[in-house]
């Protein structure tokens, strides 16, 4: 393997370890999800065909802010203990750096949020089929999202109070996300074919993956200077 | 070779230095001083590769410097005020991933020669959390000898180190320059006793 690939994978083995050694930061967006998902039912008629209808929604906009609740500390530590200058600075591209270091992020957050979906969803009486369906979206969405809002956090990264403004500039973006995820969802509940709104999921994570790590790398560039 | 033309340097609005003519040969030291604020951090952070310049021109071994020059991002080796440790990461996990980055072989015999050198000794799994902010700045300048850096850009690389840390890496600085590496180094401290002879002296803000 040449030495960018064994740079890029070192990354990731830093960023998976120093993530794993606090995990209980790791944890806070998931328990946030949970709690969030689980508030609707709690706080609503508990009525099979209320909960089912609005089920694909809430799950969405939950799993949203959820990931949006792990951005911040994404390129903040390594702002703040110097790395991302060496990261910068090494002979490696940084468009591929960028890049693992999103893909890292999102097998941290995203990825469990994807897994811990089946549980959650059984509040709402999601059926079988729209279970998976939703899982297999949501597999699809969570990598855009962590690489849209690697963006956001990337040109935030040198702000002293940066999460707010994360918000604002990754909610709109994530919009397509939410609007084909829950309608696939919704069909499948419907009990229609799903392959449409996933296909555009797909399209979308392509996309992401093509365009987000150069302007993440850009954006580091302009933070650090 | 690092030839630095006609350099300009500014941080936000503010022109900090201009004019700044500069040529480093294997076995010079550059030593930066001036007053606080006299632009000795923005310089080597334009020299690193960190910032853009206003005006002028850097080239090394004769080729005009671009952003992100992969053999000079290798060949030169860059230490700011941040050491650029993981805390929660071990001394090895750092040095190893920081070596691996700049394209530089890892051998774990020399990190231990190394950190005994260091009077670290035995922290190889240490964590970076549980060091103290002497013995942190120590780490980060075992990078130094871990690598085969031509260039080291070091910004007041003695901060925090005791009289014999400082007198340890003015001795890695003289053997480091004997063997024809170069160095452009931002302190207070009298390092040019490294480079008998051989020490370029910047006073910036004068």
């Amino acid at each position: 393997m040449n030495s960018t690939g064994q740079a890029m994978l070192a990354l990731a083995r830093r960023d998976l370890r120093a993530a794993l050694r606090r995990w209980g930061e790791l944890g806070l967006p998931l328990m946030f999800f949970v709690i969030v998902v689980t508030l609707f039912p709690l706080g609503l008629a508990p009525e099979r065909d209320l909960l089912g209808s609005i089920g694909p929604g809430v799950l969405w906009v939950a799993a949203l802010l959820a990931s949006l609740l792990a951005l911040e500390g994404l390129f903040r530590s390594d702002m703040e203990d110097g790395s991302m200058e060496q990261l910068i600075l090494s002979p490696q591209p940084l468009v591929l750096l960028a890049l693992v270091k999103a893909l890292t992020h999102w097998a941290l957050t995203g990825l469990p949020l994807v897994v811990l979906t089946p549980l959650v969803a059984q509040a709402f009486y999601l059926p079988a089929n729209a279970t998976w369906v939703l899982m297999l979206a949501l597999l699809l969405a969570t990598p855009t999202l962590s690489l849209i809002g690697a963006v956001a956090a990337a040109l935030t990264a040198s702000l002293r109070r940066g999460a707010g403004i994360l918000g604002i500039l990754v909610l709109p973006l994530a919009l397509p996300l939410l609007v084909f995820g829950a309608r696939a969802t919704d069909l499948a509940v419907q009990g229609q074919s799903a392959t449409g709104p996933l296909y555009l999921l797909a399209a979308l994570l392509v996309l992401a993956i093509t365009l987000a790590p150069l302007a993440i790398a850009a954006a580091l560039r302009i933070s650090v200077d | 070779m690092l030839e630095i033309t006609d350099l300009a340097v500014s941080r936000g609005n503010r022109l900090l230095l201009e004019g700044l003519t500069l040529r480093l040969a294997p076995g010079e030291l550059a030593l930066i001083t001036g007053p606080n604020g006299a632009g000795k951090t923005s310089l080597l952070r334009v020299v690193a590769g960190l910032s853009q310049a206003a005006a002028g021109r850097l080239c090394w071994q004769a080729r005009a410097l671009q952003t992100g020059d992969p053999e000079y991002a290798q060949m030169r080796i860059y230490l700011g005020h941040q050491a650029g440790l993981k805390a929660d990461l071990s001394v090895t996990e750092n040095l190893r991933f920081l070596v691996e980055l700049q394209n530089h072989e890892f051998h774990s015999d020399k990190l231990a020669a190394c950190l005994a050198s260091l009077g670290l000794a035995g922290a190889e799994d240490r964590p970076v959390r549980a060091l103290s902010a002497g013995q942190r700045r120590r780490v980060a300048l075992a990078r130094l000898r871990l690598t085969a850096a031509r260039l080291w850009v070091l910004d007041e690389p003695l901060t925090n180190l005791d009289v014999d840390g400082q007198a340890l890496i003015t001795g890695w600085l003289g053997e480091h320059l004997r063997t024809g590496g170069m160095a452009m180094i931002a302190s207070h401290a009298p390092l040019a006793s490294a480079a008998p002879g051989r020490c370029v002296q910047v006073e910036l803000g004068t």
